[in-house]
């Protein structure tokens, strides 16, 4: 592999990192509210790191243009349905999770 | 030496590992947000798949079949929110 290939492997397993985090915190976490924190923002930059390796890799202009898309609407659109499954589940009325709950 | 190919491939497996994790959780989950979430984490990390894989056969037409998997993943998570909220009364 050259060199490129691999900053572009890199980037890649940055990105395979965050969304080992984002899977470890969608099983671990207590309750739907701290779920959804991991979910949007662990994975968002999971998804935007491992598409820009993608945007690296691929040689002509027009799958590039693709990839490049492809990070700007998950970078919009991924926080913004975490935030409306997270206002649902408030407007249903399901209470954070506290410590006292714990004990 | 490992090839570019089979690295992208290696990471692409990586990610449907993950999204098998998250699965646990729509199994698992006790209310329906839960299960929501993980599968909007299901579906992002799908999305990264195909992107990966699109990089290692370098087909760009598995991009376009990304970009409507993103499309459609969005689609569920408001659709849903949507509808747990009013029961329907919108969609």
């Amino acid at each position: 592999m050259t060199p490129v290939e691999w900053a572009i492997v890199g980037l890649a397993l940055l990105g395979a990192f965050f969304g080992a985090v984002a899977a470890i915190g969608i099983v671990r976490m207590p309750d739907v509210y701290t779920r959804a924190h991991a979910a949007s923002k662990s994975d968002t930059l999971g998804a935007v790191l491992t598409i820009a390796a993608v945007a690296f890799a691929l040689e002509s202009g027009l799958s590039t243009v693709k990839a490049v898309f492809l990070v700007v609407f998950m970078f919009i659109t991924n926080p913004t349905a975490a935030h409306a499954i997270a206002r649902a589940a408030e407007d249903q009325g399901i209470e954070p999770w506290t410590t006292e709950e714990e004990r | 030496m490992v090839e570019f190919a089979t690295a992208m491939l290696a990471i692409a497996a990586a990610f449907v590992i993950f999204a098998v994790v998250a699965l646990y959780r729509v199994f698992a989950g006790p209310t329906i947000h839960d299960r929501v979430i993980a599968v909007n984490v299901a579906g992002t990390n799908t999305v990264i798949a195909i992107a990966l894989v699109a990089a290692a056969f370098e087909e760009s037409v598995f991009l376009d079949v990304a970009l409507v998997y993103a499309l459609l993943n969005f689609l569920l998570s408001i659709a849903f929110s949507k509808f747990n909220v009013e029961h329907g009364g919108v969609l």
